[in-house]
């Protein structure tokens, strides 16, 4: 494993750079053919309604998926993720037009567990929701 | 309607094993818009010490979601799919999904229990190669919304 990050250059509290990731209709559409998960609540929005949402929302594991983007482009090798968990403490509401919605990503070491390995708390919002809440990732750096 | 406390334990196998593609591993990394090397191009994987292109770390929610959906399914267990909502998800890795990894795994009910008029229902899958090698551990927690609830968070 190459991860890019050196266990040596990191503390407590080294930021992640945050990322904006764009989400659209037609990537929940792609998302659902690719992970094989057709629930109706995330491409149609009369299901999404009728079950009370607001909308069609996201699949929780497309937004566990940016999240995660923004831990294995910050290391460099995604094999270097040990441990990843995330709770989906709200729906990315995703509306039927061109611009669709955005998650917002951010990432904090939180702490050094030794053996080369740190464990980092994940924030995530969309508007002004916070989709994603008690989230770490624990990766190995080199 | 109740969780039946009787199903905790249980366990699902897959019927068959799991091939993992590179072109599976491609149309999922494009589906998460990740651009990555390591899931596409063969050579920067090899270069990184890998057998094969590596799959994304939420790439195993396929094979755990086809253990969970055998278990929701599971006339014992009482459970109304339309009031799942997903709640959690956990993954603890021995090692990246390489593409030729022929796997297997067994999902577990791990736990049952209320919250308030909610009810929590934890699962547990095992992926591992049909060798016996663990891959990654999939732990994956539903709140079911009691049949009287009917708002939204």
């Amino acid at each position: 494993m190459t991860a890019t990050v050196r266990y040596d250059e990191v503390e407590a509290g080294t930021e992640l750079p945050e990322q904006t990731y764009p989400v659209r209709r037609v990537d929940l559409i792609r998302y659902a053919g690719a992970s094989g998960d057709f629930n109706p609540i995330h491409w149609n929005e009369r299901t999404a309604k009728a079950v009370g949402l607001p909308d069609v929302i996201a699949h929780g594991m497309f937004t566990m998926a940016q999240a995660g983007r923004l831990i294995t482009d910050w290391v460099g090798d995604p094999g270097a993720v040990v441990e990843y968990g995330v709770r989906f403490s709200a729906p990315v509401v995703v509306p039927d037009d061109d611009k669709g919605a955005e998650i917002t990503v951010g990432g904090v070491v939180k702490e050094k567990l030794g053996d080369n390995l740190v464990r980092i708390t994940i924030t995530a919002r969309s508007g002004e929701a916070k989709v994603l809440a008690r989230s770490t990732a624990v990766v190995r750096l080199s | 309607m109740a969780i039946n406390r009787d199903c905790l334990g249980r366990e699902y196998e897959a019927p068959q094993p799991y091939e993992v593609t590179r072109g599976k591993i491609r149309e999922f990394a494009n589906a998460i818009q990740d651009p990555n090397p390591f899931y596409t191009d063969v050579e920067a994987a090899r270069a990184a010490g890998y057998k094969d292109v590596i799959a994304p770390p939420t790439f195993p929610i396929i094979m755990d979601m086809d253990g969970v959906g055998q278990a929701v399914v599971d006339p014992e267990l009482g459970l109304d799919f339309s009031m799942v909502v997903h709640g959690d998800q956990r993954f603890c890795y021995s090692r990246p999904m390489e593409a030729g990894d022929v796997l297997t795994s067994v999902t577990r009910i791990s736990g049952i229990k209320a919250l308030g008029d909610k009810e929590m229902l934890t699962l547990e899958s095992e992926i591992s190669t049909v060798g016996g090698e663990h891959i990654v551990t999939a732990v994956n927690m539903l709140f079911v919304r009691g049949s009287t609830d009917t708002s939204e968070k």
